[in-house]
This record gives C-alpha cells, sequence and structure tokens, in this order.
C-alpha cells in the first residue's frame, strides 16, 4: 500500500478526523431538537470573542497543554498513561500541602515550590503503575486506570478526614494564604488592558508554554529523547542499542506523570485558590484526545489544547445559553477521540484513495527534523 | 514452458497407487483427466497473474503437477513463491489465470473452498492455538456439529488411524505449547489429513527442523505421496528438492522461469535458473593471517524464560584478522551466543560462563552487560534480524546512523545531541557505502533490504571496532549487494579485525570463513579447517552426528522417534 | 455484629454484584475473542438510560404509536420494563458495533475505542434523557410496571422460621429482580458455550491465534462481531437491571465506573466465566461494605474511611496485575486487530 505523503498524514490526517466528529455532533445537536448553527455561533460567541470567554479559553488552554504533553511523552516511549487524571488530582494535593504548610514570602517562590510539588506527587503517583510496567509487565492502561480510582478516594479520604477545616461543610481544603496567590491574566501589567474583568487564567498559561518547548527539546535534541522515541518505536532495537527498558520506561512515565500533575497549578493555585473534590475535572482524559490530534507534538499539542479549550468554554457557554445540556462538550470530546485515535484508519483509507497512487514512491521528507 | 512435463510420464509413484487403502478418505478420486494430459492432473495452473499495486508478484504462471506426486517450487526470497500458494489456498484472488484441481476449473475465493476442493495447506508459521491440546487444534474449523464432545471423540480416532499410516506420532491431548517444532509441524499436516486433503502444499517445511527432523519429514511426504497424495513443496533450499521431489517448477521475480523432472536436473542448472545467472560461490580472498586472540570465550551457557537450556558450554576464541564461522540450523545457539556477546540478553535469560577481551573480562550478567558497554569495549555487532534490532524503520536513515552510539561525544554535547553532526555523519557513511538513494532524511523502511543493511554496515564498521559481530550479513539481500557486502568483510579482515561470522547459508560460510564451528543443539560439535572439510562433513555436524561416531550426539529431540 | 446484619450485607452484595457480573461476562466475552473493551461503563449507561427512558415513557403513554401507526397492542403485548429491557439491549448492542467498526473493520486502537465510547456514552445519555423529560438530564421515578419487581422464590415463606437456612433463604437468597438470575443463571451457560461447543472453541481461538481460524477458512471478522454482539447484550442486561431493578430511574453518571470493576474483576478471574462469578461477588461484596461503614467499624474496632473501602476492588487488581496474587495471561492476541499477513 502506497503510504500518504506525510504532510497529508500529519496535517490532513486530524483535520478530516476533527471535521467528521463535529459532522457527527452537529447531527447530535440536530437529533435533540436544536440548530446546529446557532449552538456554534453560541460556543464561538461565549469563548472567542469577549475578554471574559478568551480568559476561560485560555485557562482551559493551559490544563489541557500540560495533560497532553503528559500523554505524548508517554505515547512517545510506546506507554498509553491514561492515568493523567490521578496523576493531575495528586498534583492538586501536592499544590495544596506545599501552599497551605510552607510560608512562603513571595508567590514567585510558591509558584515555584507548588509546581515542584505538583509533579513530584504526580510523579510519585505514577511510579507505582510504572515500575509495574517495566519490572513484572503489568498493563500499564489497566493499572492506571485503577490509579485513577484509587486517587479519587485518597482525595476524598485527604479532603474529608485531613485537610478540611474545622466546622467547614463541603469537603474542600482551607483557603490558601494571600501571600502564595499568582496573578491573574488580568493583574499582569499589559495584559490588563487585554482583560478588564477577573479571568481565571493566570500566568500558568506562560509555564504551560515553556513545558511544551521542553518537551521538544527533550524529545528530538535530547539524547534521553531519542532513547524514549528509539524506545517506543521498536524496543527490540532499544535493547539491541543498550538502552534500558525499565530505565526509559521509567523515565517516559516520570514525566509524563509530572506533566499531568502540573496542571494542578494552574486550577488549584491559580483558580480556585483551595483544594476542592474531582479538581482535574476531567482535564487529564482530555489531554489523551489533544495528544490524539496533536499528533504528540508539542506545537500540535498547544493547538489541540486550544481547540480542547474553546470545546470547553464554549460547551458550558451552551449550557447557559441554549438548551443544549453541558454534557454535549463530553460528547464532542469522545466523539474527537474516536476520530482520531481509533478511526484514524477509515480517513487514511479513504485518502489514500483520492491521493494519487503513482506519486513519486520516495521523496526527500522533513521527516523528524522538527 | 510446461510443455516439457505435461507430456512425459512423472517418475514418482510408479505402479504402487493405492488410494482404497485408506479408511478415512472420502474425498472423490478425479476421473475425467485433462484431455492435454494422460497423466491426471491434480493442480493445473493457467496464466496466473497477481499485482499489488504497482509490484507484480506473479505474471503469467502455468504449470501442472500430476497427481501422486512431490512437486517443488524453487525460487529466492521475493520470487513469488508464497504469493502463488496464497492464491491457492484462496487467501488472495489472482488478478487472472484460471486453477484447474482434479480437471475442473475451481473458484477459490477462500480458504473454505480451497478446503473443499481438497487442499491443505501447513505454512511456514504455523497457525495453531497455543493453548489448545492437539485434538482441539485438529477439530478447529471441521467440527461435526455444534456440540463439542462427538467432534472430538471422532477426531480422536481418525487421528490414531492417521498417525499409525504415516509416521504421524503425536499425543492428541497435549498442548500444543509443549511440543517440539517438529511435532507442532505435524499437528499441521494431521490437520490437513483430517480435512481429506489430497493435496497438501508445504511452504519452506524445514527452516526450523534439523537435518534429522527433516528427513523424517521427507520420509512422510514420501508415505503421502505412495498414498495418492499430491504435494506441492515450496523451498529455496536446492538439497530438499533434490532430495524428495519429482518435477521442480523454479520461479524467478514473479515469473515461472522453468518446470523439469528433477531426476533430469542438477543443483548447479538449478542455482542458475534461480538466480538468471552463474553464481559466484567463491569470494576471492587471500588466506589469513591471524595474529593475538582478542575474544575468548569459556564455558558459556544461557537459560530462556522457560529455563530450556539454548547454549550448552560453549568455548572459543576469536584472533585478529581472521573471520571465524559458525554454522548451523537456525535455533542452535548461534542468535544466543551473539546475543551474549552482543550484550543482548534479556532479563529473563540466565547466562554463566566467561567471556576476556584483550584479557579483560567482559560482564555476561546483570546491567553492565548492554550494547552500550559492549560498544564501548570495541565490539560492534551488526544484528542477525536488522528489522527489529538493527535499525528502527521509522527513524529515518539519520536517525539510524546514531542507534547504538547515541551516547557518543562526537554527536553532542552533554544531554543534548547534536542533529547537524549527525545528519553530516549520516551523509558522509551513505556516501562511502553507496546507499541508495543517498537521501538521509528518508526513513529506514524505505529502502531496499540489500540498502537497508549497509546502513546498518556503516555504522558498526565505520566505529572502529576492535571484534565486529555479524549475524546474517546477506539476508534478503539483493545479489549484487551480496557480493559487495563479501567483499567489504573479508577487507575488514585484512584491516586486522576479529570477525564472528553467523549465517544459516553454509556456502556463505564455507567460502568467507577461516575458521568453522558448527553448532547443534547449543553446542559447539567442532571447529574445522574449511580447506580440509566439505559440506557433507559440515551437514553431519549441522545434524548432530560426529562423523567418526556416527550418531547422534546428546539427547536429542523427538526428530528420532520414527526410525525405531 | 449479628446475624441479621450479616445477611443483610449478604443480600445487598448479591444485589451490587449483579451488574457487575453482567459487566464482567460481557467483557468475557469479548476479550475471549481478541477484542479489549474498556467501553463496559458506556455501554451500561447507554442501556441504563435507554431502559429507564422507554419503561417510563411505555408505563405513563395511554396509547402508543410511531409515526403515526397505532401499536397499543404491543404495549399489551409486553411490560413497559420488558420493553424497556429491549430498548437497553439494543443501546448497548449499537455502542458494541461501533466498537466493533473501530477495531475490527478499521483496525483501529481498541482502547481508544472503547474509552472514546465511555465518553460519548457520558455525555450522550444526558443529552437524550434532557431533551426527552427535561429534567436535568434524569428520567423521572419509576413505579409499578415499569420496574422489575422482586421474585419471591417458592417456599420462602415455608422455611422461613427454620434458623439458619430459613432467613438465609428469605432474605439473600430469595425476592430479587428476576434479572439476578437470569445473571447467576449465564455464568454456567458462558461457561457451557465457551467450553463445549463449536462457537466457543472457534471463539477461544481467535483470541488466541486468528491466524489458525482464518487458515481453517472461518471468518475471523464475523467471530469477532459475534463476540461484541454478545457483550453488547449482556452490558446491556446489566444497564437495564441498573436503571430498573436496583435503582427507580436512570440518572447522570449512575453506573459510577463500575464497568471498571468489571474489568477489574475479568483479570482478577484471570478471564474464566466460574472465577468471575467469585471476583464479582467479593467485589459486590467490598460495595456493600463501603456502604456499611458501621458493621466495619464494629468489626475491626476502628473506623475505617468509607473511600478505602471503595477503592480495595482497584487495589487487589493492581496486586493480581502485579504477579503478586497468580499470574494473569489475557488472550494472546488480546488488542490487536487482525491484519491477514501475505
Amino acid at each position: 500500500m502506497q503510504p500518504l505523503p506525510k504532510w497529508a498524514d500529519l496535517v490532513l490526517v486530524p483535520l478530516i478526523s476533527l471535521a467528521l466528529a463535529f459532522f457527527v455532533a452537529a447531527l447530535v445537536i440536530l437529533a435533540i431538537g436544536e440548530s446546529p448553527w446557532f449552538a456554534l455561533k453560541t460556543m464561538v460567541q461565549g469563548s472567542l470573542m469577549t475578554a471574559s470567554g478568551w480568559g476561560h479559553t485560555l485557562y482551559y488552554t493551559t490544563s489541557f497543554i500540560f495533560t497532553g504533553l503528559a500523554v505524548s511523552v508517554a505515547f512517545h516511549a510506546g506507554l498509553f498513561n491514561i492515568g493523567g487524571e490521578g496523576q493531575a488530582q495528586l498534583g492538586g494535593l501536592g499544590v495544596a500541602l506545599a501552599c497551605l504548610y510552607i510560608p512562603w514570602p513571595h508567590w514567585s517562590l510558591a509558584l515555584l515550590g507548588a509546581t515542584i510539588a505538583a509533579a513530584a506527587f504526580g510523579a510519585a503517583w505514577v511510579a507505582i503503575p510504572a515500575w509495574l510496567q517495566a519490572k513484572r509487565g503489568s498493563h500499564i492502561v489497566i493499572t492506571t486506570i485503577m490509579f485513577n480510582y484509587i486517587a479519587a478516594s485518597v482525595l476524598m479520604f485527604m479532603l474529608v478526614d485531613v485537610l478540611r477545616p474545622i466546622g467547614q461543610q463541603d469537603p474542600s481544603s482551607a483557603r490558601f494564604p494571600a501571600e502564595v496567590l499568582i496573578p491573574r491574566l488580568n493583574q499582569i501589567p499589559g495584559l490588563d488592558l487585554l482583560f478588564p474583568r477577573t479571568v481565571p487564567a493566570n500566568i500558568t498559561l506562560f509555564l504551560a508554554l515553556t513545558a511544551a518547548v521542553l518537551v521538544w527539546l527533550l524529545l528530538w535534541h535530547s539524547r534521553t529523547g531519542y532513547h524514549i522515541r528509539a524506545f517506543g518505536k521498536s524496543p527490540g532495537a532499544a535493547r539491541y542499542a543498550g538502552i534500558s527498558a525499565t530505565r526509559i520506561t521509567m523515565i517516559a512515565l516520570l514525566i509524563s506523570g509530572a506533566l499531568a500533575g502540573m496542571m494542578s497549578v494552574n486550577n488549584v493555585l491559580g483558580d480556585a485558590q483551595r483544594l476542592l473534590g474531582n479538581s482535574a475535572a476531567g482535564a487529564g482524559f482530555i489531554g489523551i484526545a489533544v495528544a490524539l490530534m496533536g499528533r504528540n507534538h508539542p506545537v500540535g499539542v498547544i493547538l489541540a489544547a486550544f481547540l480542547f479549550g474553546f470545546i470547553f468554554q464554549g460547551g458550558s457557554e451552551l449550557g447557559f445559553m441554549t438548551a443544549i445540556p453541558i454534557e454535549m462538550r463530553v460528547v464532542i470530546q469522545g466523539l474527537v477521540i474516536l476520530f482520531t485515535g481509533a478511526l484514524d484508519m477509515m480517513v487514511r483509507m479513504g485518502l489514500e484513495r483520492v491521493f494519487p497512487r503513482a506519486a513519486n514512491p520516495a521523496k526527500p521528507t522533513t521527516a523528524g527534523a522538527a | 514452458m510446461t510443455t516439457d512435463v505435461t507430456g512425459r510420464k512423472a517418475g514418482g509413484p510408479g505402479g504402487i497407487n493405492p488410494p482404497a487403502s485408506f479408511a478415512h478418505a472420502a474425498a472423490p478420486t478425479p476421473a475425467a483427466p485433462t484431455p492435454a494430459a494422460p497423466v491426471p492432473a491434480a493442480i493445473e495452473l493457467r496464466g496466473i497473474s497477481k499485482s499489488f499495486g504497482p509490484v507484480r508478484a506473479n505474471e503469467d504462471i502455468s504449470f501442472f503437477v500430476p497427481k501422486g506426486t512431490i512437486h517443488g517450487i524453487i525460487g529466492e526470497n521475493g520470487a513469488g513463491k508464497s504469493t502463488l500458494m496464497s492464491i491457492l489456498y484462496g487467501f488472495y484472488r489472482a488478478d487472472q489465470g484460471e486453477i484447474v484441481i482434479h480437471g475442473r476449473p475451481a473458484a477459490l475465493p477462500d480458504s473454505q473452498a480451497a478446503i473443499r476442493a481438497g487442499i491443505g495447506m501447513v505454512f511456514q508459521h504455523f497457525k495453531l492455538v497455543q493453548n489448545f491440546t492437539v485434538l482441539e487444534n485438529i477439530i478447529l474449523g471441521a467440527e461435526d456439529g455444534p456440540r463439542l464432545a462427538r467432534s472430538l471423540a471422532r477426531a480422536r480416532k481418525t487421528l490414531a488411524d492417521l498417525s499409525r499410516e504415516y509416521e504421524l506420532e503425536v499425543d492428541p491431548d497435549a498442548l500444543v505449547e509443549d511440543l517440539s517444532v517438529g511435532h507442532q509441524q505435524r499437528v499441521e499436516i494431521l490437520k490437513a489429513l483430517y480435512r481429506d486433503a489430497d493435496i497438501l502444499i508445504l511452504d519452506e517445511p524445514t527452516g526450523v527442523l534439523t537435518p534429522a527432523e527433516a528427513d523424517h519429514l521427507f520420509r512422510i511426504l514420501r508415505g503421502l505421496r505412495d498414498q495418492g497424495k499430491t504435494i506441492l513443496l515450496i523451498t529455496h533450499k536446492l538439497r530438499e528438492i533434490m532430495e524428495v521431489t519429482d518435477n521442480v517448477s523454479v520461479m524467478r521475480r514473479g515469473r515461472l522461469i522453468d518446470t523439469v523432472a528433477t531426476a533430469k536436473t542438477s543443483p548447479a542448472a538449478l542455482a542458475e535458473l534461480m538466480v538468471g545467472r552463474k553464481v559466484l560461490l567463491n569470494v576471492g580472498k587471500s588466506p589469513a593471517t591471524p595474529g593475538e586472540t582478542v575474544l575468548s570465550v569459556e564455558n558459556l551457557s544461557l537459560s530462556d524464560e522457560q529455563k530450556v537450556e539454548r547454549l550448552r558450554s560453549v568455548s572459543l576464541t576469536l584472533r585478529r584478522g581472521e573471520i571465524l564461522g559458525i554454522a548451523g540450523v537456525a535455533g542452535n545457539g548461534q542468535s544466543e551466543l551473539l546475543s551474549i556477546l552482543g550484550g543482548m540478553t534479556r532479563p529473563g535469560e540466565k547466562v554463566s560462563g566467561h567471556v576476556t577481551m584483550g584479557g579483560q573480562p567482559l560482564p555476561i550478567t546483570g546491567k553492565a552487560a548492554n550494547g552500550k558497554a559492549r560498544r564501548e569495549a570495541g565490539i560492534a555487532h551488526v544484528p542477525e534480524d536488522r528489522h527489529h534490532h538493527g535499525l528502527i524503520l521509522d527513524f529515518t536513515a539519520w536517525e539510524n546512523v546514531a542507534l547504538g552510539y547515541d551516547d557518543d561525544p562526537r554527536y553532542g554535547r552533554g544531554m543534548l545531541l547534536d542533529n547537524g553532526a549527525l545528519r553530516e555523519d549520516a551523509a558522509r557513511k551513505m556516501q562511502t557505502w553507496d546507499v541508495r538513494p543517498p537521501i538521509h532524511t528518508l526513513a529506514a523502511k524505505n529502502f531496499s533490504g540489500g540498502n537497508q543493511q549497509k546502513i546498518v554496515l556503516a555504522r558498526e564498521i565505520e566505529q572502529d571496532p576492535t571484534v565486529l559481530l555479524i549475524g546474517q550479513p546477506t539476508r534478503g539481500v539483493d545479489i549484487g549487494a551480496i557480493e559487495f557486502i563479501h567483499k567489504q568483510i573479508v577487507a575488514l579482515r585484512d584491516q586486522g579485525k576479529a570477525i564472528l561470522l553467523v549465517s544459516v547459508e553454509l556456502d556463505e560460510i564455507m567460502s568467507l570463513s577461516d575458521r568453522i564451528a558448527v553448532m547443534f543443539d547449543g553446542r559447539i560439535m567442532d571447529i574445522l579447517d574449511p580447506a580440509q572439510t566439505d559440506e557433507a562433513a559440515i551437514g553431519s555436524l549441522m545434524a548432530g552426528i560426529h562423523p567418526a561416531e556416527g550418531r547422534p550426539a546428546g539427547e536429542t529431540p523427538p526428530a528420532t522417534s520414527g526410525e525405531a | 455484629m449479628d446475624y441479621a446484619s450479616i445477611l443483610q450485607l449478604l443480600d445487598s452484595t448479591i444485589r451490587l454484584s449483579t451488574p457487575l457480573l453482567l459487566a464482567c461476562l460481557a467483557g468475557l466475552w469479548s476479550e475471549r475473542a481478541g477484542i479489549f473493551d474498556i467501553g463496559l461503563e458506556g455501554k451500561m449507561l447507554a442501556a441504563a438510560m435507554a431502559s429507564a427512558t422507554v419503561a417510563s415513557l411505555t408505563a405513563a403513554a395511554p396509547g402508543w404509536s410511531l409515526f403515526g401507526i397505532e401499536l397499543t397492542w404491543a404495549k399489551s403485548l409486553l411490560s413497559p420494563v420488558i420493553w424497556g429491557l429491549i430498548a437497553g439491549i439494543l443501546a448497548s448492542v449499537i455502542f458494541a458495533l461501533i466498537h466493533g467498526v473501530a477495531s475490527i473493520t478499521f483496525r483501529g486502537n481498541q482502547l481508544i475505542s472503547g474509552f472514546a465510547l465511555n465518553f460519548i456514552a457520558a455525555g450522550l445519555t444526558v443529552l437524550v434523557a434532557q431533551r426527552v423529560f427535561g429534567q436535568g438530564g434524569r428520567t423521572p421515578q419509576l413505579a409499578g410496571d415499569a420496574r422489575f419487581p422482586p421474585l419471591t422464590l417458592p417456599l420462602s415463606d415455608e422455611i422461613r422460621e427454620i434458623p439458619g437456612i430459613g432467613p438465609l433463604w428469605y432474605e439473600v437468597i430469595s425476592g430479587h429482580a428476576i434479572l439476578v438470575y437470569v445473571a447467576f443463571a449465564i455464568v454456567p451457560l458462558t461457561w457451557w458455550l465457551m467450553y463445549r461447543t463449536r462457537y466457543g472453541l472457534r471463539l477461544r481461538a481467535v483470541g488466541e491465534n486468528p491466524a489458525a481460524v482464518d487458515t481453517a477458512g472461518i471468518s475471523v471478522i464475523r467471530l469477532r462481531y459475534s463476540a461484541l454482539i454478545i457483550t453488547g447484550i449482556l452490558c446491556g442486561i446489566a444497564g437495564a437491571y441498573m436503571s430498573t431493578a436496583l435503582q427507580a430511574g436512570f440518572g447522570r453518571d449512575m453506573t459510577a465506573g463500575r464497568g471498571y470493576i468489571a474489568l477489574a474483576a475479568l483479570i482478577f478471574a484471570k478471564w474464566r466465566p466460574v472465577a468471575a462469578l467469585w471476583s464479582c461477588l467479593l467485589f459486590g461484596f467490598f460495595q456493600a461494605l463501603a456502604l456499611r461503614p458501621d458493621i466495619v467499624t464494629a468489626v475491626v474496632q476502628f473506623r475505617v474511611p468509607g473511600p478505602i473501602l471503595d477503592s480495595l476492588p482497584y487495589i487487589l487488581t493492581v496486586l493480581v496485575l502485579a504477579g503478586f496474587i497468580g499470574k494473569a495471561t489475557p488472550p494472546r492476541a488480546g488488542g490487536e486487530p487482525y491484519t491477514k499477513e501475505r
């Protein structure tokens, strides 16, 4: 079978998959008796046409960049980390503990401390599944699913029995002290002109973008990244080359867990300013869609995270402004994962018919030059 | 092209042709022979063509197999043999042409149709369910009804008859995963016979067998032929063709070159037909001038994850400026030897023994026994399986040039890789080694087998190693590249490198090696001087028989069970 | 702890094990055929919604018509809860078939497909329920013939007074919805089909080595689709049980991870039907315990936080996966799409 040109595989396949997902979503909206066009208009209006909309969209984007990168790094090592949700929740616990129990003199140090704590807790939560995968061959997908549920229990226990202030009803921690609170975008000089009112998006956005650059450097310009990709593409060749499978499995998954955990800096410290139940709110799972859509490349991940930020903010706008329930965004998310992650072959087979078979068999490409 | 067989009476069956003698066979014997042929044809192909995209796998293939004969189909890898067999077994539909089975044109849209037409297939890679019993494997797809009990009972009885009749003993209640390879193959043959196949196709059946097991297989095949079965034997080994077939068809590049009676041809003539020109079996090389010993191996043993001993107390030495060839049937410990020396053992494998290099002990267990440490010690390794080990097919050529040398200071600083330096290095190596196309940004999977092998060789040899381990250097490599690669190996020897060469191609071992170690069942049977030995002597050592003693060595696999 | 508490605990163990068992057997069928299915959760959810919706609508409507065709006779033919069950099974089978298209026909990633379908189900169920009933994604409370009534087994009243066995029979064994007994009967049925019939032999073979089945002239694709349909039916029953027997109506995300616990139970049972029964009873027992923290406290003499009990099935499964409690070997061809080799 003649392979598709690289650019078609990289750009066309995800775009067509996305179009199909949106097409089916439109059918769903039609089926429940609403207008897809009006829904789309509402989504765009609510997420991209106002400062507040942008503030929310970028807030979600920040979280999704982290979880998307988390899934991507593991994917490059041939590992499917489905446990971003649990790792993010544990990251949130790390942020809360760091902010509540350490007297930070300034928010910048608190941000640093919270980031390290979030990364450490996220990495720690994937460490057991990672070790079981590396040493005992326990399937990482199943163990990380199990650890998501265990994480939910741990968090519930911590919030109800440990962190909840005396006399408080709802299961959440105390508010963080004012010294640790990091600036929102409307509090940053310069950006405050764009965002006149309080928005959830905060300085963590830049942390996320930095993380994307670092992941890019790691994967394509470092020896460790080479090892991760080599192991992911061919475990046999990695063994031949003397790359330790145990070491790379651990490294890739720990980085992945750390990235997932770091998303909690955005929502726990940056917005909620205390630890709430179910703090990750599904962002860990959306990371999977983001990574699939972004083809596991940091640039793709940033674009896809923005897309999902739009879907998320637009979706909640749908819930407010129309009769379409907010769950519509869960459906869209599921459809995007289905079409980009599981039905990609269908799209590719369709495209292979469109592209002329005779097209140059071995054309030089910019493969791997990323 | 087919006429020289169709008109001739096949030498095989002679007068013994008693189809009535087997109780289980319900298949109708064909009554009407094709008008063109005096001997009834079991299979006749007329103008079969098949393309995969731009690749023409089979082109206008026509031949004729008389009933009750063993018909060989020989050709190099990629000559189109397997495609042809897949068409016969209903896996693929031919683009053009006609298949005639027992005088009737047969449409074979799927395997079920092929089975109904009386065709049974023994694949190179067995199609058995590992955790099923022999009996369950045999009835799978040929059950008598929706409930299993009756099918199993009938199969048990039929199996007993078949086993007795054809020397095909196998325990019906054994799990397939517990059987030896030879026995698993018998299960495949029994599967076909249970389905009343009277045409049996075997695809490279001896690739995984020891010589003794192969001999037993040939006895079984002759027995089947004498009972009136027709057998198609696909192979690239001349010896088998000469030993067991009645007629042979030669394929080359998707075309059927000729069909001849085996008795009227010779191995040399067939070889020439296969490759299309006289084969150069001898590489021009001067006698070796070996220097000091660089690598010495003592009592090296390895047990795999299932605690099966794969390597048993192997000792050898390797000197500068010589090529030590390891001969043997695949799976007799050569791969394990390379794997230990190359630092590729798996965590579950247990290794013992001593290896020293230049007088220093070389770790063979633990974390220090890895590919990187080996390279640092001066051992380069061209692995047997370049698709799974030697290359990362999805990586570009330049990325592959770093494989194993990715921690080298030349390719970067500290934790970072210098991609520019790597690309330059790759471009230069591809130039020197005449890799085509010379595009280092192309993914490895887009190069031909020979060019892929050149990339691996370039990478390993240009690191200027002291010791070079080479496994199957020319497997899947086109003829032109074979000569090039052979010359490079000899040139390397002349530069004073110590070379350990593993190959299942005896010709390759004979023509390149300065000394030959023969392996069987994890042991080194003997180490010989190629000038003072011949293929026959090596062949019997490969079969585990010391010429002097004339009996099989050690507790040998169950291959001999039929000989008593 | 008194005998009555034990009986109560066992009674709710059986109630809570039933959906796990049905989903677990559902997973067994597809995974034994070589298709990983982490979409059990979504199928149950879809079925729960469809069942409750159809049961509720049928029960409430005075007459019945579809596209103007009078169908009231259909309503009198079967009770609303049975129509609900049928609708649940259909919904679940449709999800199973989508999984089939993605993972069999288009050879996509089975894990991702199942995962995506869980999301689609989670959102879609709320969307549909909201559209139909406008009650925030819930169905109305079901009552009367829109629910499966408890079944009183014979002899219940007669032997009730016999100490020991009488209350056990009356409290624990008797008095469940018919689907509970159906679920337990499906265990031996599954075993028999798997190990004693031609279909089972072929199905197990296709999960181990599809090439063996293909070369025997049997369609791998058809076998795998058939297994997925069985998976769909069983998940459909599980979902219908959730919303029309265990509870009285559908609420958003009402399956609450049971599909994943069932998956855990399947691994714990090492993909064997009878062992699946025991592991589902065990995990159901944990769920029952989590509902009665007072009993736990009484037994161990200190307060065990509820979340810890909740996570026990998951922790146990991890231990199994790690090989600390026996070794779980999944079907060899599991998760791998089958491609004919050249």
